[in-house]
């Protein structure tokens, strides 16, 4: 058996549609079976509310007199893009203003916007013979704006990695506070009320679509960017009228130690058109399968330490090498099932009819890497190999002449075959004499826990290690651990005039 | 119940330079826990648990010791406005102060809360305080 589109829009007109929500499926069809479901539900609404930085919103703000061309533009002094018409702009939910001690940014404005606050509009332009206004001030409400209209690049990914931290220090990363070794799990999605995790095939979600869209009735653009349904993230471009949005469903957030970002509520209904639909809305969080991601690899390719569903991270905590690990989320489901089930009572009341994509979105495609043309500086362009050492045995004073000898302040400590096992300093030295001779050899005031870096690492990435312990050298060891260089502060600052390196 | 005590270790005769915590217990009979200790040369701040029943004994006994003495009540706040019941905090607290109820709403006890204001710098709603 199929249902047409018509049939079930026909249905919807007449208050008759039969609408459950995505959590509510398996069961359905666990009892009726494929056949029984398709028979008995018409449509299934998803919802999810979590953090979507790619979002944003066009304005057109309407003519001054005289009237401007606007170059920039702010909004409560936030950037927004101007490089379109005279009036228009685009505010990014993840731009922050630079004047303000808290971090405050485009998502604050849009949430200031739709909860009826004023605004301040400030813009510049180097006037033309058109438009010979040169800058302007108003306030502004959402009301007074011709359109507002919201365009997210990129929201609703069908899953996402969790994230954990091997790491010895906490984290601020964009998917939370990640404590240091594996204290904690931050997972971000609805799992079965997903809205693509419910059509991960993209026969019924695609450009055309009416959606749920934090509280408007949008619109899906089509893929979203970075849609990588291939791998299992597929991503939404969606679009809505900030006008008819609600508080309720858009919400500035701060991740701390990272930036601004927006909550967003998101739900699309899915029409039960055949057995295929039924199959694919029946999916249940332990179908949903992810990664937990080591956020303590500072690099794009972050290894995985363990793949699990949906489930066992909504169970509060999950297994990484044996250990029990407590997890938590970033999104709110509570709030992906107010998007659900409002999206449920819409279809119901007949406020939205459902429609087929006008253009599909390839379930297929990968995202790629950047094509990176420079190559990355790494640490042996720039390391210095001329390591002067010493062995863990020898006299304080022996330390402090190759210190002054070497013209250095930092000497690698080695053993006899030549493997790292500590670092001394100047500062060390200097303090052992004060000590009065309470120490006598290397290894007694050596650092044994030693920061290090390889060959291979990025040059960013050894700068960041140096900032982040306050320490000003590094030395550079092979994979067997063996000494081949020294990487300091000054060798950074050789690396790109003009580049400064904190 | 908890207790924040504070004093000073700057003077010969401050409190800070005694063993109160222990002469209390000795004293009392008393079984105070510790569960936060930040004491550096010039003064401290203690957080302690004791049974319900003994606070006011406790309470009492440090002050005549010099110690200041705060009960903590109610020690995180949520805003239930800016909540969205993300969960954020929940994973990142050590005394598991935050849950999830069946209805997936976020529910704090705050009873247990040590004070260590990670969940506060964690959420991206600014949605929780702690009490002054």
């Amino acid at each position: 058996m199929e249902k047409s589109l018509d049939l079930i829009n026909a249905r919807i007109r007449e208050g008759s549609a039969r609408v459950v929500t995505a959590e509510e499926m398996p069961a359905i069809v666990d009892e009726l079976g494929e056949e029984g479901a398709l028979e008995e539900v018409d449509v299934v609404t998803t919802g999810t509310f979590g953090a979507m930085c790619s979002s944003g919103a066009f304005f057109n703000f309407g003519h001054a007199d005289p009237p401007i061309r606007m170059e920039r533009v702010w909004l409560n002094d936030v950037e927004a893009y101007a490089g379109i018409a005279a009036v228009d702009a685009y505010l990014g939910a993840t731009q922050e203003a630079e004047t303000r001690d808290r971090p405050y940014g485009g998502a604050h404005v849009l949430e200031e916007f739709v909860s009826g606050g004023t605004v301040e509009l400030r813009a510049t332009s180097h006037g033309t013979d058109c438009y010979p206004r040169r800058s302007i001030t108003t306030e502004l409400l959402l009301e007074d704006m011709n359109q507002a209209i919201m365009v997210n690049p990129r929201n609703a990914y069908q899953r996402y990695n969790a994230a954990t931290n091997t790491t010895d220090r906490t984290l601020h990363t964009y998917m939370g506070t990640l404590l240091p070794r594996c204290g904690n799990v931050s997972y971000s999605g609805a799992g079965t009320l997903s809205p693509i995790a419910n059509d991960p095939g993209f026969r019924v979600i695609g450009s055309g679509v009416p959606i749920f869209l934090a509280g408007a009735r949008g619109m899906i653009v089509g893929e979203g960017t970075q849609h990588s349904a291939g791998t299992g993230f597929g991503t939404l471009m969606v679009t809505g009228d900030l006008k008819e949005m609600r508080q309720e469903f858009l919400r500035a957030a701060v991740m701390s130690g990272y930036g601004v970002t927006m909550y967003i509520g998101v739900g699309v209904p899915i029409p039960v058109l055949d057995t295929g639909v039924v199959r694919s809305t029946a999916v249940r969080d332990e179908d949903i399968i992810t990664d937990i991601i080591d956020y303590g690899t500072p690099r794009r390719d972050r290894p995985s330490l363990a793949r699990v569903s949906y489930a066992d991270l909504k169970s509060g905590s999950v297994e990484i090498g044996g250990e029990t690990v407590r997890t938590s989320p970033l999104s709110s489901y509570r709030r992906a099932r107010a998007v659900a089930r409002e999206l449920k009572t819409w279809i119901e009341a007949g406020k939205m009819e459902l429609a087929l994509p006008t253009r599909r979105i390839d379930p297929a495609k990968r995202s790629k890497p950047m094509r990176e043309t420079a190559v990355t500086p790494r640490v042996r362009e720039i390391m210095d190999r001329r390591v002067i050492s010493i062995t863990e045995d020898e006299d304080i004073r022996v330390a402090a002449k190759k210190l002054l000898k070497g013209e250095t302040n930092h000497l690698p400590v080695v053993d006899a075959s030549g493997l790292l096992v500590g670092i001394v300093t100047t500062y060390d030295v200097s303090k052992a004499v004060v000590s009065n001779g309470r120490f006598r050899q290397v290894k007694d005031i050596m650092t044994r826990n030693v920061i290090r870096t390889t060959p291979d690492e990025p040059v960013d990435i050894a700068a960041q290690k140096l900032e982040q312990n306050n320490i000003s050298a590094l030395p550079v060891v092979d994979a067997g651990n063996r000494v081949v260089g020294i990487l300091s502060a000054i060798d950074l600052g050789k690396l790109l005039p003009g580049r400064r390196w904190r | 119940m908890k207790l924040l005590l504070t004093f000073s270790r700057k003077g010969e005769h401050d409190p800070g330079r005694e063993p109160v915590i222990a002469r209390v217990v000795k004293e009392t009979g008393v079984l105070i826990n510790v569960e936060k200790a930040n004491i550096d040369s010039m003064a401290g701040e203690v957080l302690v648990d004791v049974p319900d029943g003994d606070a006011d004994l406790i309470q009492r006994r440090f002050e005549e010791m010099g110690v200041s003495v705060r009960a903590v009540v109610d020690a995180i706040i949520r805003d239930e406005e800016e909540c969205v019941d993300c969960g954020a905090c929940i994973s990142v607290c050590p005394q598991e102060v935050f849950s999830f109820d069946p209805e997936w709403r976020l529910c704090v006890n705050a009873e247990r809360c040590v004070l260590c204001g990670r969940c506060i710098q964690a959420c991206p709603h600014g949605a929780l305080s702690q009490q002054e």
